[in-house]
């Protein structure tokens, strides 16, 4: 199969790849850049455990192939924390008891993480009808909607 | 039991490795030279076998094996019979099917594997499944349990005589005798269909045989990793010792991932060892709902005889229990729904009898619940038509029958899961319910609140429900607690985590007997080479099996500690403590040691020690209860139905619970939290639908509906009360299944009763918007 070699930044890091045309963006992170905390629940858009943010928007990496992402940025969960310093939302996840078996939890932290930066103060009904597309088997959500609530308030004491 | 540490909501200490993306789970699993494999399954449910043609995928660039049962040889054999029926149930019938590793003669569901594909990628490997050729000659399915049992039925396993599985009859007093009593009895069918666990992580299994060391690795998304290895040593020829199964982290187990030696999980690591090289198989969405187990169909012809003031006399049950194709989990599932058909209720009289047929589906093993849900779902409904019939209020009618508090250890007279007599070890369950009717407002809402809502033309509705768990049941677990010289300390045991929180649960435990900060307890589970005693995690068994199995070995790493301290600063034991990670003179707090310095002098390079002296400042140890102990709680909720839509909208929620001492309360409502929303599933969204054919019609997370954050209660009202269970120290009861259980019962009689106008009878679940249409149609 053709290999098709693409420019992107993941993380803040410029990468150089050479991907199959066939390959998924999610395939590619977790193969070729190792980068495997971005999950596969389904390879068919229906989970939400591979969501990254691409260009700003969160996206199903299992929906996107590798080779559309010539020249974009990408944003994985590995890529939240800052110099050690976690994310608020990964902070307020832990302080709200949101975090069961683990598995959604990537995918869930970046529809959040995309949420705010495009809703600082998102309420409740925004915050669900964010995360409708992360399936979660474990926590029955509120916890994490608590979180996603609890940090949006930590971003906006820090700010004010 | 209560301390420093347990019973406080500490902060997990697994979720930073889980946060950031550096959690290992099987899927994460690299090596360099490794293959794929991808399965071939049976295109249809029911279906001999008359030749398979491989050789078009064995010649396709990039395959490096295929295999079929005949390349098996020796090696193919059913898998084990995991749980035996239960010996002390008098005329008991059972007949042991188990699952078999690749079809030699006949496709028994669209589940079953034909073929396994070895290649370079896991692309090359699906590609190579279409060059298989199979001959199939299609037979009749199985797909109705009724129809199953019919003297004309096809049968699933050839040689027998029907499609009957097991046949159980038990009785605790005399039913019919109570029944002539009585003054009213009813009498109704309900209906439980089939769900899938659907953990967000599907199964996978990497194999790795090193020649040079003669050891044989898998990493296994399973519950069970103990068994896993001794099942694939004895397998292979292999000793135990050589085989060390890693369950890392899991995403999410709910049951399936109990069942062991299931296909892949035998064929991966015999195909490692032929080929040399390490492989790995992950399960595609489609095959976790065609190729993984699942639960709950069920139909019950259930009687109820009372008195005319609601005093249930007795229950009489008899249900049909569908095992899918095979039943290598014996009688579980049905002896839970047994054990659960009087729920929390004083009921002299019970008699129960169940048939399991088999059927061409995927085959059953518990799911989250296991049974007790169908239990519970039939006689909380009884409990309603029963109140309605005497015109009684629910909420009295259930008061009247509690079992009493003075009533424990409570016996009910027949064999559970567990093979021994079902005891719920003790229980307040009174107060439970009136703390759920109180925090719902139960009294207003029906006196002011529904009339009012009425009034305005809204289809509001309350559900009130009571039941029970029978959870940690044995054999027994094992731990062992090492306190290293960096004066932290480690915990091993056998059970593997899906979730539960046991890096903090077990941690807390351990910091409340040696006086160190949780933080510094690092634990272990699901790593064979750690730990190679125990059974695995499930019946919500964890904390309370192998969390007081840690606490015991802790409380032998205690008296080692006080032991030797009590030399080495000249004080007897009884004036010391252990406070900070140090071991300190009560008095003259001063005069101390910190573990780090005591675990060296333990473990020394050098000199004599005393004779007996065991090394280190380590214990293990074992915990195996007596019996069950048996959790209880009640659920009240309010739904309002959309008449236009049938949409439900769960307005409250509200559950009172009772699983003895809390370990940590936030782990325990996390848990309560994920048993509800699976519960919310089973009573509305979560159908697996089959048709004539056997085929499984929605096998996709698009095609069937796991409740979404949209479709949750804005909240979750929890009220913890606390009976410790005698059968421990720590107190615990299990918590793991217990959202799950009551949820369909209550949401059921919320919508009956939100649609009263209606006069719909609502007995079978999982309800659907269009089901739900459907029934009001029939009433015209």
């Amino acid at each position: 199969m053709a290999l098709h070699r693409i420019t992107l930044t993941v993380n803040g890091e410029t990468e150089l790849v050479d991907v199959p045309s066939n390959m998924t963006l999610l395939r590619m992170l977790r193969e070729k850049l190792v980068l495997t905390g971005t999950k596969n629940g389904c390879s068919a858009g229906e989970c939400g455990a591979c969501t990254v943010i691409m260009n700003g928007e969160p996206v199903n990496s299992c929906m996107v192939l590798a080779v559309e992402c010539d020249g974009a940025e990408i944003t994985t969960v590995e890529g939240l924390a800052h110099d050690g310093q976690l994310d608020p939302v990964q902070e307020a996840i832990v302080e709200q008891g949101g975090v069961q078996c683990g598995f959604c939890t990537p995918g869930i932290l970046i529809s959040s993480r995309a949420l705010l930066n495009r809703n600082p103060n998102p309420g409740d009904y925004e915050i669900r009808d964010a995360l409708v597309g992360n399936l979660c088997r474990c926590t029955g959500y509120l916890r994490i909607i608590d979180a996603v609530k609890e940090a949006a308030q930590r971003r906006s004491v820090v700010a004010s | 039991m209560k301390g420093k540490w347990i019973g406080q909501p500490i902060k997990r200490n697994e979720d930073p490795r889980l946060l950031t993306g550096q959690a290992l789970y099987v899927d994460d699993v690299d090596m360099p030279g490794m293959l794929h494999a991808a399965f071939l399954r049976s295109d249809y449910a029911h279906a001999r076998i008359r030749s398979i043609d491989v050789s078009a995928a064995r010649a396709r660039p990039g395959v490096v094996a295929v295999y079929t049962a005949e390349d098996m040889a020796d090696f193919w054999r059913p898998g084990p019979l995991i749980v035996p029926p239960p010996r002390n149930v008098e005329g008991i019938v059972f007949h042991a099917r188990t699952q078999i590793p690749m079809v030699k003669d006949k496709a028994r569901h669209i589940g079953d594997p034909i073929a396994v594909v070895i290649a370079e990628s896991r692309y090359i490997a699906e590609d190579a499944l279409e060059d298989i050729v199979v001959d199939y000659e299609p037979l009749e399915p199985v797909v109705d349990m009724e129809r199953a049992l019919e003297p004309d039925a096809p049968l699933v396993h050839d040689d027998l005589d029907s499609n009957l599985a097991a046949h159980v009859v038990q009785e605790k007093g005399n039913y019919e005798a109570a029944r002539a009593k009585a003054d009213v009895v009813i009498k109704r069918r309900i209906l439980v269909d089939r769900g899938a666990a659907a953990a967000l992580e599907n199964r996978g299994v990497v194999a790795h045989w090193e020649p040079k060391s003669q050891q044989l690795t898998v990493w296994d998304t399973t519950q069970a990793p103990i068994p896993i290895r001794n099942g694939i040593a004895a397998m292979l020829g292999l000793s135990e010792h050589q085989v060390r199964v890693i369950a890392p982290f899991i995403g999410g187990g709910f049951g399936p991932k109990i069942m062991m030696s299931q296909p892949e999980e035998v064929l991966v690591p015999w195909a490692a060892m032929k080929l040399n090289r390490p492989i790995k198989w992950i399960e595609d969405r489609r095959e976790n709902f065609i190729g993984t187990t699942q639960e709950r169909a069920q139909i019950h012809d259930v009687e109820m005889a009372l008195t005319r003031d609601g005093r249930v006399l007795g229950v009489r049950d008899v249900f049909l229990h569908d095992t899918g194709a095979y039943d290598p989990y014996g009688l579980t599932v049905p002896l839970n729904t047994q054990s659960h058909g009087l729920g929390a209720y004083d009921i002299p009289n019970y008699y129960t009898e169940f048939k399991v047929v088999f059927t061409n589906k995927m085959i059953v093993t518990p799911v989250r619940g296991a049974g007790r849900p169908q239990g519970i779902f039939v006689i909380e409904r009884m409990m309603d038509l029963a109140a309605k019939e005497l015109g009684m209020d629910r909420a009295e009618i259930r008061k009247r029958n509690l079992i009493p508090p003075d009533a424990f250890p409570y016996r009910q007279e027949i064999i559970d899961q567990a093979f021994i007599e079902l005891v719920y070890d003790s229980g307040n369950y009174l107060p439970v319910l009136e703390k759920a009717m109180a925090m719902i407002g139960y009294d207003r809402f029906i006196e002011e609140e529904q009339p009012r809502l009425r009034a305005e033309g809204r289809h509001v509705g309350l559900g009130l429900v009571t039941f029970v768990e029978t959870t940690g049941v044995g054999p027994y677990e094992g731990a062992r607690v090492s306190v290293e010289s960096s004066g932290k300390v480690s915990v091993v045991t056998g059970v593997g985590t899906q979730g539960q929180g046991h890096f903090t649960s077990f941690a807390q435990i351990v910091a409340d007997q040696l006086g160190v900060d949780v933080r510094d307890v690092r634990v272990v589970t699901g790593d064979t080479a750690q730990f190679h005693w125990g059974t695995g995690t499930f019946a919500s068994r964890g904390a309370v099996v192998a969390g007081n199995a840690v606490k015991a070995a802790a409380a032998g790493v205690r008296a080692k500690i006080l032991k030797l301290a009590s030399k080495v600063l000249e004080t007897p034991e009884e004036e010391l403590e252990l406070v900070d990670g140090q071991v300190r003179v009560a008095d003259i707090p001063e005069r101390s040691i910190s573990l780090g310095e005591l675990a060296v002098m333990a473990n020394p390079l050098r000199g004599a020690v005393e004779p007996g002296t065991k090394p280190g400042l380590e214990a293990t140890d074992y915990f195996g209860p007596q019996y069950g102990a048996t959790a209880s709680g009640a659920v009240a909720m309010i739904v309002e139905v959309d008449p236009e839509t049938m949409m439900v909208e769960i307005k409250r929620f509200v559950i009172a619970h009772d699983c003895g001492t809390v370990l940590n309360p936030m782990i325990v409502e996390g848990q309560i939290h994920g048993g509800v929303s699976m519960g919310i599933g089973n009573s509305f969204y979560e159908r697996l639908v089959y048709d004539d054919n056997g085929q499984l019609l929605n096998a996709s997370l698009m095609d069937y509906l796991l409740p979404r954050s949209t479709d949750m209660p804005r909240r979750i009202e929890i009220a913890h009360l606390e009976t410790p269970s005698p059968l421990n120290p720590i107190g615990s009861k299990g918590v793991g299944e217990a959202g799950a259980i009551p949820v369909p019962s209550a949401f059921a009689q919320a919508v009956e009763d939100a649609l009263a106008d209606y006069g719909v009878e609502i007995l079978e679940t999982p309800l659907s918007p269009n089901r739900l249409f459907e029934l009001l149609s029939a009433r015209g």
